[in-house]
């Protein structure tokens, strides 16, 4: 047999999820592309295209594993799937029977290929799910929640029609999605303005059209100032903010002793420049976007930072307006109902472990609050964990302070991940159940909700290497065994498709030609006069926000400077690099561990020649409790207070022989860390490092 | 040169090396060998913002060609019709003459299979009407296929 097939589906090298033309070749894949009719182009990111060097490479686990010598001792035997699946079932029930079932919990990584998982937890009657936005994008989500009423994803960005766009450490340009990288460029290269701020330089940074280095920690100083220069200069839309804001004159009282002089004192950015940046994104409105951040696991306040970036998008109008911030449209939107297997499940009532919606009532469920899970675990409150399901979540690869995650951990009956890689919590887990990856399994439908909203399949391109089993499969047998099969009325994925696709009149074979279904031919805008919805109980854009005022939370809090970083210490900060996404999904492949294998810690020069260290000198840098070595890069372009690495390096899994013990581990560094803050964020650039040379 | 060469627009391109990948994936190209390669250099501070630029070094194709005349085996091409310079694998003998001409070793030996190797354009993509695998798969679209 020879033959060539394009099969379209959707990338799962990172989360953005682009959509993907795969070339196969004789049954295996011979090249993985952007889906030229969703991308309107054949351009995919170096992670995407480094999906078959992925696929290829046997350093993943290949069957079911069941630990048999101490947790992370790596000693395992292999396991058929029903020996496996039993195992994990039996276990499940006797906790389910002598704790109840909120004694299991279950997380993953967020986004819309949630469903069956969310299904099998509420099935069996768990309120306990949560995802990995602790160390993600609780704060921002939290923040639009409070001021829109609507998820941080309820919004994309109309970037190529932008005329003004600032981003706050987002380092778009190398923290990357491929659509998304694209569009700012043409955006700059039509003319708009990308204002850069952050506490070093970056390749984001080197395509701005200005770009400042931020005291750290002072953007929400920034950014009050940004609002006060508007509101007194006038230059907010006053018909969009008149209709659809309420809260203004609270704010403007509020703002007024932030003034831009006073900012400058604080951020390090010259009050001129301040007034400036105000009046230009005033002059460009609603064609302005200040980018709200993706992860902004930052500081201890981080949610008022995000409040005020979604306030300078209200004052300016930029909500539903071309080159702004877009309110996604769902195939609810245009009449169609995909139906979903979780919302078929009774919600379980009963309180979560982690507070969200009792004692954190501003803090929404949907997301939870992983980092309150070790204590759970350990205090036994509010109740006693005893299972945790990690399902292509990798808590102690991304987790501040995995040490202490693992001493919780330690304590559970039973610690199961899903995976296709051998992550942290696999190897310290019970049993690892492999899936099949993204190229080996087909997932049920999603929508793709934005301007037009379209539905989205990801499919099934060869056949699996190795003994592993897609989702469906893992989720649905699960739940038999455990009593619960109802739930999961289907045989096989196309069964289940055809169940979600029912009463829409589609089928599998509408998504063969494209990857996608269209289900408009125009964009839909809503009426910016009259069509706007927020899910505000006010139904507007919220500054002084009734849910956080009837959750005795502030909506607005005085600026406090950050304390004064003891002498002779750093703060740590971390971002990624093009070739390498979160975790540890790229770290040991090959091609892309050949480019990028282990991290430098970026050092500003003044402070580097005070400590005596050269560029390229290998230091030491520090916590207390724990210690690496890592090559130093001297910069100028780097705040005095702050050293920078890439996140997710100094894997400590031996059997990934690429990127085993390579630099260091960003979250190692960040003890203490496992921290709520108001936005339900973990505070992660609040981590002080010592370094010295060696 | 070749008829056709690579143009990359640096305004667009952000060194993200998903060109290099591509590239590595289409031409089953192993750890070590890097047939088209970015190099970032700076930043320089231009009106206070920090530039980089990132040059794409893949082969030439020069129009006279060292490394074809080094070849004792004539396993070093360079086709009439458009210019392309390419390694006939059957005829090479790995004995790496051609990467001791090109003045910027382009070509490459590749342990794996005792030969050398190098950038072709991806001809036989180019054969069935496409455009080699660096510039169809750049992220941003910074890389033409120019005539
Ligand atoms: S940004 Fe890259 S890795 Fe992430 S989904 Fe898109 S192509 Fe895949
Ligand atoms: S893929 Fe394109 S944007 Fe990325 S480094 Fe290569 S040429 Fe530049």
């Amino acid at each position: 047999m020879n033959s060539t097939k394009t099969i379209y589906s959707i990338c799962g090298m990172c989360t953005v999820r682009c959509p993907i033309a795969i070339e196969v070749k004789d049954g295996a894949i011979k090249h993985i592309w952007g889906n030229p009719h969703l991308l309107g182009g054949f351009n995919l990111c170096a992670r995407g295209a480094a999906g078959k060097a992925f696929e290829y490479d046997n350093e993943r686990p290949q069957y079911p594993m069941l630990r048999v010598g101490q947790r992370g001792s790596g000693q395992w035997k292999r396991v058929s799937w029903q020996e496996a699946l039993d195992y994990i079932s039996t276990r499940l029930d006797e906790i389910k029977g002598q704790y109840g079932p909120q004694a299991i919990c279950l997380s993953d990584r967020g986004g819309p290929n949630t469903d069956l998982q969310k299904t099998f937890i509420a099935a069996i009657g768990s309120p306990n799910y949560f995802n990995h936005h602790a160390t993600c994008s609780n704060s921002v989500h939290n923040a639009h929640i409070s001021v829109a009423g609507y998820a941080r994803n309820a919004v994309s960005y109309d970037y190529k029609h932008c005329k003004y766009l600032v981003l706050y450490g987002r380092n778009m340009l190398e923290s990357l999605g491929t659509a998304e990288s694209r569009n700012v460029i043409d955006m700059i290269g039509a003319g708009g303005k990308m204002i850069y701020i952050d506490v070093r330089y970056n390749y984001t940074a080197a395509k701005a059209a200005k770009f400042y280095i931020i005291n750290p920690a002072t953007d929400y100083a920034l950014n009050l100032a940004l609002i006060n220069v508007i509101v007194n200069e006038d230059l907010y839309d006053h018909e969009f903010v008149q209709r659809w804001v309420i809260g203004l004159d609270e704010l403007r009282h509020f703002v007024a002793p932030y003034t831009p002089q006073w900012a400058q004192q604080e951020t390090g950015i010259g009050s001129g420049e301040i007034t400036t940046m105000a009046r230009e994104a005033a002059k460009a409105s609603p064609a302005v976007i200040f980018h709200p951040g993706w992860m902004t696991a930052w500081g201890s306040n981080d949610f008022y930072l995000r409040r005020t970036i979604y306030t300078l998008n209200a004052l300016l109008g930029s909500y539903e307006a071309r080159g702004g911030l877009v309110i996604n449209k769902t195939p609810a939107d245009v009449g169609i109902r995909l139906r979903s297997l979780a919302t078929q499940v009774p919600r379980p009532g009963g309180e979560r472990f982690d507070g969200c919606g009792t004692r954190y009532k501003h803090l929404g469920a949907q997301w939870g609050l992983g980092q309150l899970l070790p204590e759970a675990i350990l205090n036994e409150t509010p109740y006693p964990i005893k299972a945790y399901i990690a399902m292509r979540h990798d808590p102690l690869a991304s987790m501040p302070d995995p040490e202490a995650f693992k001493v919780a951990l330690d304590r559970l009956a039973l610690l199961v991940c899903i995976d296709v890689n051998y992550s942290e919590t696999a190897w310290f887990s019970d049993c690892i159940l492999p899936e099949c990856t993204f190229l080996e399994r087909t997932d049920h439908v999603i929508a793709q909700n934005g301007l037009s909203p379209r539905l989205l399949l990801r499919r099934q391109a060869v056949k699996p290497r190795f003994d592993s089993r897609p989702r469906w499969y893992i989720f649905r047998e699960l739940a038999k065994r455990m009593g619960v099969g109802q739930s999961f009325p289907y045989d096989s994925i196309e069964e289940l498709i055809a169940w979600q696709l029912q009463g829409t009149g589609l089928t599998i074979e509408d998504f063969d030609h494209t990857g996608c279904v269209e289900l408009t031919s125009q964009p839909l805008w809503f009426d910016r006069r009259d069509g706007l919805r927020f899910n505000t109980p006010s139904g507007r854009l919220e500054l002084i926000s009734s849910t956080l005022e009837g959750a005795s939370v502030a909506s607005f809090i005085p600026f406090d400077r950050p304390e004064a970083i003891p002498n002779g210490l750093f703060r740590l900060v971390t971002s990624k690099v093009a070739v390498h996404t979160q975790g540890r999904t790229t770290s040991n492949i090959a091609i892309l561990n050949e480019l990028v294998s282990e991290n430098q810690l970026w050092i500003n020069t003044g402070r580097a020649m005070e400590l005596a260290i050269k560029d390229g000198d290998d230091v030491e840098v520090s916590v207390e409790g724990f210690s690496g070595r890592i090559t130093a890069r001297l910069t100028d372009l780097i705040h005095r207070d702050v050293v920078f690495m890439l996140h997710g390096f100094g894997d400590s899994v031996a059997v990934r022989s690429r990127s085993f013990n390579r630099g260091v581990s960003d979250v190692r560094l960040q003890r203490g860390l496992l921290r709520l803050t108001v936005g339900g964020n973990c505070p992660l650039t609040e981590c002080l490092v010592a370094v010295r040379p060696i | 040169m070749s008829k056709r060469f690579i143009y990359q627009d640096q305004d667009r391109c952000i060194g993200c090396l998903a060109c290099e990948i591509h590239c590595k994936t289409e031409n089953d190209v192993p750890v070590g060998i890097r047939l088209s390669r970015i190099v970032p250099s700076g930043p320089t501070m231009i009106d206070d913002v920090p530039r980089m630029s990132f040059v794409f070094m893949g082969c030439f194709h020069c129009s006279e060609p060292l490394c074809v005349e080094a070849c004792p085996t004539g396993a070093m091409i360079q086709r009439q019709a458009d210019g392309i310079v390419y390694v006939d694998s059957d005829a090479c003998v790995g004995c790496r003459e051609c990467i001791e001409a090109c003045p910027c070793s382009c070509p490459q030996y590749n342990e794996d299979t005792g030969k050398v190797t190098k950038c072709d354009y991806c001809k036989d993509r180019i054969d069935a009407g496409l455009k080699p695998a660096c510039v169809t798969g750049c992220t941003t679209g910074a890389l033409y296929w120019t005539e």
